[in-house]
């Protein structure tokens, strides 16, 4: 119980981390309804990007940047396979997903590259966990805002639409090839800012480390969906419940390694948390439905 | 001034395959500014496929489209909207369900501008809205931050009337927009389009199965059959026209198939 205790901290702090990623996926899956796997390779594109910067000797923050506009690059990939070459969304992901492994191992120039907090000054770090969670928490409070005020606009607007209904969106003249693209190059771009943080977080960039990462953010996002969806209704509000959907994965994820449940099993036990999150609208929609028949039939 | 020059449009569907479908052959059409054009046919006789090619949904295979006198005929989609305000049969169509109300009138109060980094909505828009809601009378404007999606088919319908109508359209397109609603629900619908169309002297296509009411409104009435206009009547001489008159046509036009069309019932 007491070592259950003291993982927590570190929970919170990668939850918030990995919370930018749900946020970039919270737009994607959630206000374009597009089922984006770039997420896999952006991650570490991102890590890979800042890991490198901040070793070349350049600023973090500015790190930080660089690996925003690599995870952007990412994302317009994804979006001019789907836009342009008219491949279906999750096989454009996949692919740019698959071509981004070659190109971190070309970023890192080996599989594994670490960055050590005495030698630089990273922003975030295990080592000082307390501040880890107050700086990616401000992060995340910071992005959540822009986007707020960005959704708000004209042009989020226009994303919104298009994510919404098509048609509609066409018929009052918004490009929604274009707009799918802007969504996909700001998520990825914010999936890029979380894996900076992440690498710079467990001291080393990883060309595995984004392995499964869409499944840890699709699990943020519908858990924050479930627990906070009758009472957040507040657009903010709904990309801050991914956040903390985020937080309460690490913390599960923390418990059912303290009930003794292997590391490798791990992403088999999130696979099937995500499976079941995503089933249990579809089920509870079919229950009522038969539900309604057989009250139909004994009226008959 | 022509608000509408179609000239000479085909379009085939799924050429060379077993599901080939000839939907326009070769259609001409002209619509003066002013003009409200009631459109007829059976299932299948290309009147909304003729909407959809103006309103660039496909691309045509041969012929032109101008609309206000530019060649629209290479233009996607998002581009025509400019000239065009769009009611569609399915009312879950011409709305965003998942935004409420407000939001969705001020994406139609951009349609044809560009769009940036402005507030997606104002509050002089609102008050705007407000009023123009209330005309509707359908309890509307009380409801401005609701979502769409919670609105009835009827209340969808008059909303995405009242957005294609917002910023004047050249050219307002409806297909089939009352075909799905119940007939009170319909009526107050079509009501509402002939009160909008007549205040701002809209140029109307509009695609009706009733030929009662595609007799009664407007100034002029084309009916097609497998993808041709095949009857165009203007002025004192469609005012004068019967439901008869128009069976007769189509029992002449299609050799008596027309008899068991659903266009009977109504």
């Amino acid at each position: 119980m007491a070592s259950l205790i003291n993982a927590l901290p570190g929970s919170a702090a990668q939850g918030l981390i990995w919370g930018i990623l749900a946020i970039g996926v919270y737009i994607t899956y959630k206000v374009l309804d597009y089922a984006d796997l770039t997420v896999d390779g952006s991650l570490a594109t991102g890590g890979a990007v800042a890991v490198m910067c901040i070793i070349g000797g350049m600023n973090p923050y500015l790190a930080m940047v660089m690996a925003f506009g690599a995870g952007m690059l990412a994302g317009l990939a994804t979006g001019l396979f789907h836009t342009v070459f008219g491949i279906p969304p999750i096989l454009s992901g996949i692919l740019t997903q698959l071509g981004l492994y070659s190109v971190n191992m070309r970023i890192l120039g080996k599989s594994n590259q670490a960055v050590s907090v005495d030698q630089y000054g990273l922003i975030v770090s295990l080592r000082y966990i307390q501040e880890a969670c107050i700086t990616a928490g401000i992060c995340c409070l910071v992005i959540t805002f822009v986007l707020y005020w960005f959704f708000g606009t004209e042009l989020g607007a226009a994303v919104r639409a298009t994510g919404c209904n098509q048609n509609m969106a066409r018929a009052q003249g918004i490009n929604t090839s274009s707009q799918k693209v802007l969504g996909l190059v700001i998520s990825n771009g914010l999936v890029g800012v979380s894996g900076a943080l992440y690498a710079q977080y467990q001291g080393s960039a990883d060309v595995n480390m984004g392995r499964g990462a869409i499944v840890i953010g699709l699990a943020a996002v519908i858990i924050g969906e479930v627990v906070f969806g009758k009472i957040f209704h507040n657009f903010a509000l709904r990309m801050l419940a991914a956040v903390i959907g985020a937080i309460i994965y690490f913390i599960v994820i923390a418990i059912v390694l303290q009930l003794g449940l292997s590391t490798n099993d791990l992403k088999l036990f999130s696979a099937l948390i995500v499976a079941l999150f995503l089933a249990i609208p579809h089920l509870k929609g079919r229950y009522f439905a038969s539900a309604g028949r057989k009250g139909g039939s004994a009226g008959a | 001034m022509q608000v509408l020059k179609i000239q000479n449009v085909y379009k085939t569907f799924n050429p060379g395959t077993i599901n080939e479908k000839k939907a326009l052959n070769g259609i001409n059409l002209v619509l003066d500014e002013g003009d409200f054009v009631t459109v007829i046919g059976g299932n299948g006789a290309g009147k909304s496929t003729m909407l959809n090619m103006i309103a660039g949904v496909y691309p045509v295979d041969q012929g032109q489209i101008l609309i206000d006198e530019a060649n629209v005929t290479k233009l996607p989609e998002h581009k025509r909207a400019k000239y065009l305000g769009r009611v569609f049969q399915d009312p879950m169509t011409g709305t965003a369900a998942d935004m409420n109300i407000e939001e969705n009138l001020a994406i139609a109060a951009r349609r044809g501008k560009r769009r940036f980094l402005g507030w997606g909505i104002t509050g002089k828009e609102r008050e705007s809205y407000q009023e123009k809601l209330k005309a509707l009378d359908l309890g509307l404007e009380t409801r401005m931050t609701s979502k769409v999606g919670l609105l009835s088919g009827g209340q969808r319908q008059a909303l995405t009337l009242l957005m294609a109508s917002l910023e004047s359209p050249k050219l307002l397109l409806l297909d089939e927009h009352t075909a799905a609603l119940d007939p009170k629900t319909a009526k107050k619908v079509l009501d509402l389009t002939e009160e909008i169309v007549g205040k701002d002297h809209l140029t109307t296509l509009m695609i009706t199965h009733n030929m009662k009411d595609a007799i009664r409104l407007g100034n002029r009435l084309i009916m097609m059959h497998e993808g041709r206009i095949i009857y165009d009547v203007s002025g004192e001489e469609k005012k004068g026209l019967k439901v008869a008159d128009l069976l007769a046509k189509f029992e002449e036009a299609s050799g008596g198939e027309f008899s068991n069309d659903r266009m009977m019932l109504s």
